[in-house]
This record gives structure tokens, sequence and C-alpha cells, in this order.
């Protein structure tokens, strides 16, 4: 029964310094709010899965047409488009990245 | 130890509730250090659930029949193995091993999870708390594995089916397969809370998905050899209510599967996809329900409770909850691409899901319209194994051939001629396959030919896309053939990977046919030195053989078995007689051709007074291909599985800045 009680007490403490150690560890911190990426990230977010899946698509048009699943006539009609879509992302990711004064150079 | 057991549970609950409230709470306001006190919450119910674990086991272990669940489901005589597994052999153990299964996977999951992005993931834990709430609340209120009564002098023993090593695994399998469904649908719906549709959740799910799905699918086939070895009746898989509980929601996350490489390669099916995930999560409660509320009667369902409409209302709950939140998020979910073309891989992907959910849902009528019926008219209606076999077959060979098919053809769109060039030997080898297979005479199935014919057609098509594959690495750079072949699967694990369980169905789809289409069966009354003879064998009874063992008496009859002259065995098939139980159970035994595949299956049906047995003997070809592709399946498993470290650099790229703990 004691050894009962004791794991007990023990499990309960454990748990409840477990729940409360954020707040233990930042009692008064600078900022509690919790970070949401904000348009700028979401639309980064968005371009880099473009820019993946774009590549992605390049990469296994590539490897179809080499075994054979696509040919040749159609490779040449779809690797243009593919190609193009890969470029925007990557420069609008490059645009992004870009500094505010390099951004405005290269736009104007 | 009660008491402590008992407070653990409710530990757990509280914590869950809180991870749940707080949760919910802290990210619908955006509160960091509150979403990070509810993580916690849920990590530490994990603790929480372990204790109560340990002690329930210390208590099987000690044979503390103070424990009503101890002396309800073992006895002393039980042997130490089955007395601990008897912690998921009865209804109160099983709910805190579902319990156990998901706190653990929450804690892997949300702090695996970071990718998700941390809006995400501080919905993901509230979700998580969710379900781990109902399934605490029934541990603490409903059915506690605690519950305690005068110190029995013995207990009443285990269900003798579950005696036996496959008690060990095949449960656990199932739980890990059945709870791992919980993970997508928590990240699914914390997406959608978040209004987040990216692919980040996809992302952080991939690999638990794809575990699940694999403990799932190998958890049936573990069922399926238990059933073989132990249930005594030839068979393997019986269309069982329970049984076909596993199958619907592996059958909806094998689509899932599939259509989530559509929305990662093209941006499209998002609804369908976390509709998927909604109906995988949905059939692994209602297949906990199924079997947990004693509403069926069912070689699975150990026990009567009442603990049904509990679970009744969580998934209506659930389902009304998830689809009126996909509903609200519709906007977000929209699409901008479009399919191509009706012939491309992604339009094969298409119809490979809907024949898979449709088998789901048929099946899932197939379980239900009895209760239904009885509900509604007072009289049980069955759904027997004819209406399943039918769907099987409508629907289950399309899928077959589309397994081969879909490899072969490219994405986006495919023409005419290059369909022509990639199809033409797996066409050619399957259509001489078949015409051989007629001339061997295995004409007396139509059904069986065409299905043999569909699987060489894939095995082609497999072995094709591997060999055009490594050619193609190969030419690429200055690689032997080895190295080409190991470079192209490293380079893309989850296609190859595929490919390899695509593998697995076809040795499984041989292996039933095989044993469902050309198998034997004979049946004789013999006394001693009487023989009979099945698929050629003959099977000469000597007589019986009884021995006593700890907690049962072991019948056995004697059978030689011989080829012609050739002595090929002595078999054993029989019955033990449990004395704490008081239940008799079917023992068999099988003489396994590795060179054929086939098995020879030997059942004592009767054993009588006067010294002759009633001897079933089944012939069963092909039958090990079935057991063959659990391990070619969980080889292929883990290839997909595995780490893949350039993927995981792009993805760490692609996400920086995005990902933090909460």
């Amino acid at each position: 029964m004691t050894v009962a009680l004791v794991v007990g007490a023990v499990l309960a403490v454990a748990c409840v310094v477990l729940v409360a150690l954020p707040f233990l560890r930042e009692p008064r911190p600078e900022s509690d709010r919790l970070l949401q990426p904000d348009e700028l990230e979401q639309r980064r977010l968005a371009l880099a899965e473009q820019r993946d899946r774009s590549l992605a698509a390049l990469k296994e048009l590539e490897f179809d047409h080499r075994t054979g699943k696509v040919s040749d006539d159609d490779y040449r009609e779809l690797v243009g488009p593919l190609r193009r879509q890969a470029a925007e992302a990557l420069r609008a990711l490059d645009l992004r990245a870009a500094p505010t004064g390099e951004r405005v150079r290269s736009r104007g | 130890m009660p008491d402590l057991g008992r407070a653990a549970l409710v530990t757990s609950f509280l914590l869950l509730v809180y991870a749940m409230t707080v949760g919910a709470f802290a990210a619908w306001k955006g509160r960091k250090r509150l979403a990070e006190s509810a993580q916690n919450a849920l990590l530490a119910s994990f603790a929480a659930t372990l204790v109560a674990s340990v002690l329930l086991f210390a208590a099987l272990a000690r044979h503390d029949f103070s424990f009503q669940y101890v002396a309800d489901h073992t006895s002393r005589e039980l042997p130490l193995g089955y007395t601990l597994t008897a912690f998921w052999g009865g209804q109160e153990g099983s709910l805190l091993l579902w319990l156990l299964v998901l706190t653990g996977y929450a804690v892997a999951a949300v702090l695996t999870g970071r990718r998700a992005g941390r809006e995400v993931l501080a919905w993901v834990v509230p979700v998580l708390g969710l379900v781990g709430t109902f399934f605490s609340l029934l541990l603490v209120f409903v059915a506690s594995p605690f519950a305690t009564q005068a110190a029995a002098a013995d207990g009443a023993g285990l269900n003798p089916s579950l005696q036996n090593p496959y008690m060990a695994i095949h449960p656990p399998m199932l739980y890990l397969g059945y709870v791992g469904l919980t993970i997508p649908f928590a990240f699914a719906m914390g997406a959608l809370l978040a209004r987040r549709t990216d692919e980040r959740w996809i992302v952080a799910t991939r690999r638990w998905t794809l575990a699940a799905w694999a403990f799932l699918g190998f958890g049936q086939l573990l069922g399926a050899h238990w059933a073989y070895v132990e249930i005594g009746w030839g068979g393997y898989y019986a269309w069982d209510p329970v049984e076909n509980a596993a199958l619907m929601p592996w059958l909806a996350a094998t689509a899932f599967l599939h259509s989530v490489m559509i929305q990662e390669k093209r941006g499209m099916l998002k609804v369908w996809n976390v509709l998927l995930v909604v109906l995988a999560f949905g059939l692994s409660l209602f297949g906990t329900f199924l079997t947990r509320s004693g509403i069926i009667q069912s070689i699975h369902s150990f026990t009567q409770s009442s603990i049904g409409p509990w679970f009744l209302g969580f998934i209506c709950l659930i389902t009304a909850g998830s689809l009126a939140l996909i509903f609200a998020r519709l906007p977000l979910l929209r699409s901008k691409t479009r399919l191509e073309s009706l012939v491309s891989r992604e339009a094969t992907f298409l119809y490979n899901n809907l024949l898979l959910v449709a088998l789901a849902l048929t099946i899932l009528w197939g379980v239900v319209y009895p209760i239904l019926s009885e509900a509604v008219t007072g009289q049980a209606a069955s759904v027997s194994k004819p209406y399943y076999n039918f769907f099987l077959k409508s629907f289950g060979l399309p899928l077959l051939v589309l397994m081969g098919i879909g490899p072969l053809v490219a994405w986006r769109r495919a023409s005419l001629r290059a369909l022509g060039r990639t199809f033409i030997w797996p066409l050619a080898v399957s259509i001489g396959a078949g015409a051989g297979l007629l001339a061997l005479g295995a004409g007396r199935s139509l059904i069986g030919v065409v299905a043999y014919t569909f699987s060489v057609f894939v095995l082609a098509s497999i072995v094709l896309e591997f060999a055009r594959g490594t050619a193609a690495r190969k030419a690429l750079g200055d690689l032997g053939w080895l190295e080409a072949f190991s470079s192209l699967i490293a380079r893309n694990r989850r296609r190859y990977g595929g490919y390899v369980v695509h593998a697995s169905i076809v040795l499984l789809a041989i292996g039933v046919t095989g044993s469902s289409l050309y198998g034997t069966t004979r049946e004789a009354r013999l006394a001693p030195g009487e023989s009979m003879t099945v698929a050629g064998d003959r099977l000469l009874f000597r007589g019986y053989e009884t021995t006593l063992e700890s907690n049962h008496r072991a019948i056995r009859a004697v059978v030689d078995v011989y080829r012609g002259d050739k002595y090929l065995g002595r078999y054993k098939p029989g019955k033990n007689q449990y004395f704490a139980e008081d239940q008799i159970s079917n023992e068999v035994s099988i003489r396994h051709d590795l060179l054929t595949g086939g098995d020879l299956f030997l059942i004592a049906d009767q054993v009588n007074g006067n010294g002759t047995v009633d001897l079933k003997a089944l012939q069963e070809p092909l039958v090990n291909l079935i057991w063959l592709a659990g391990f070619v399946f969980i080889g292929g498993a883990l290839i997909a599985l595995w780490p893949d470290a350039r993927e995981q650099r792009r993805l760490a790229e692609r996400y920086a800045g995005a990902t933090a703990r909460v």
C-alpha cells in the first residue's frame, strides 16, 4: 500500500510539473503569442511546394521518357509547360528571398 | 495496487481532458505556453497509461485473482505467456491497450510532427486529446480493468482459441494499425481547424499512415494464419464481421495512400483525401465497436458489454464533426488543377480509389445490414459468403489488373503508341500464361484462370518496371547492374517499395485463388488400420494417442501419409480438453509441401468412443503463397518507410522557418 501511495504521489507530481513546465520555465515571457506564418511566409510555402512539384514532375517525365512510357512527341509537348512552371516558381522564390532593394531593382 | 491502477487511469483521463479543452482554447486564442502545456499533458497521459498497463501486467503475472479481470481471463494452470497476453484477451484490457498505443503514438507523432507547422500542431493536440478522452472515459467509468472482488482460489481461464502463440502478436499488430489511423486523422483535422490546407499535414503524417496501414495489413494476415492453424475448419478468412472490420479501414487507407500521391504530385483531390482519412479512422472506430460491443455473434467477440452505445455516440460525433469541418473549409480545399487525360497514371489511381472505396462500402453494408435488419424487423438477416465473393470478384479483379496497368502509364497523359510499347511484353506473357493454364486443365474455374492471368500480367509489369528503371539508371552513369538497381530503389523508395507491396498482393491473389478454387476435400469415418485418399495421398489411421498437459488433456488421431509407396510422415490432428475453461478445441495437423506451396490439412472432426475417427482432409494448392505474401508485404512496406536523406534535406529546406515545437 505504501509503495502504491508513493508511486501514485510521484506520478501525480510529475504530471503536474510537466503540464506546468511552460509556465515555470517562462513566468514572464516577452510574448505569449503562438506564432503563425504571415501572408508572406504562407506564400513562400505555397511557392516552395509548387517548385518542388514542378521539379519532381520534370524528373518523372524525363525518367518516363527514358523508360519508354512517354513518346518523343508527348515529351516535347509536356516538357515546355513544366519547365516554365518550375522556372516561374523558382523566380518568384528568388524574388522573395532577395533583399527589398534588390527586389525593387530586379522588378525595375 | 488496484487503487493505484485506478488512480493512474483517472490521471490519464484528466490529462487528456486538459489536452483537449485547454489545447483547443490555446489553439483558438493563439496562446503559446498554454499550447505547450496541453502538449505536455498529452505526453504525461502516456506515462500515466503506461503505469496502469504495467500494473495490469503485474497483476496477471502474480495471478492476483482479487482483480476481476485477472480472475475472468486466466487461471493458475494457464502458461505464463498466455497469462500475460490475456492483457488484450478481454474487453477492459483491450481498451487499455487501445489507450496505451494511442497515447504512445500521440507522443511520437507530436514530437516528430513539427513539419506540420506550429499552428497545425496546436490543433492536433486537442484532436488527439478528444480521442484519448473517449477511451480513458470508458476505462474509468464504464469498463475498468481494475475492478476488484473477493480473491477467488482460481480463475475462469482463457478462451482456448486465444491460447495460441499468435495471440502474442496478432492483436497488438491490429491495434497498432487501428489506432495508428488516428494520427493522419488528427493532423488532417488539425490542418483544417488551423485553415492550413497545404501539404504540411501530409508530409508530417506520411510515415505514420504507411506504418499504421502496414501494421493493419500484416495483422490481418497473421489473423488469417491464426484462424487457419487454430480454428480448424481449413480456411483462413470467413468474411466474419470482425475480420471485415479490420479489412474495411485497410481498404480505405490503401485508397488514401494512392490518392495522396496525386495531391502531392498534382495538387488535386484535397477534399477526397481528407474524406478518405475520416473514412479510414471512422471505420477503425467502427471495427473496435464491432469487436468490443458484443452487437454481433462472432468468433472474435469474446465479451458482451454495455460499451456499444458509447461507441456509437462517439462514431456519430466524430463523423458529423469531421464532415461539418470539411464542409466549412471547402473553399480552401478547391484544387486549381484538373485531370488532363483519362489515360494517365493519376486516372488509374482514381479508378483504383473508386474500386477500393466501393469494395469497402459493400463490405460495410454486408456487416451493417443484419444489424439494421434485426433492429427494424426484429429478425436477424444474414449476409453470407456468396454476397462478399461476388463483390470481391467484381471489384477485386479490376483492382488486380489496375495494379499492372498503373505503373506502365505515364503521369498526365499517355499516347497510344507509348502504351502499345510498354504493354506488349506484360500482355504477351500473361496471355501465354493464361493459354498454358487452360492447356493444363485449370479451365474448370474460369474466374481462377482470369485471376491467374491478371496476376501474371501484374508480375510481368512489375518486373518490367524494375528492369527498365535499372537500365535507365545504368545508362545515366558508369554503374554496374547491381549498383544501378540499388540506386534506382534508393532514389524512389516509395515507388519501388510500393511495387514490392503490389507483388505481395499478387502472391496473395494467387494463393487465395489456388486454395479456394482448386482445392479438394474428402471426409471419412475410419477405424484403426483403415485409410482414405485425398488428391493422390493415402491417409492411414493408426489409432489414438492421449497426453496430459498442465491445463488440458490432448487427444490425437495418429495418421500416416503415403504418396504411392513413399511414406511422407506422421500427422496428428485431434482435440484438446481444457479443464478450467471446460471447453474443447479442435487441433489440426498440416503437412506443408514447400515445393508446390500447397498443404494437406487434417481435421479430426469427431473423436468417437468406439475408437473410430471422423477425419476430414483438405488439399489446399498454393495456400503457402498467402503467408509468403505477408513477408513480401513487410519487405515492401519497409522499403517505402526507410528514411530518405535526400528527401529529408529537401523538406527541411522547404519548411525552414515554418517549423517549431508549438
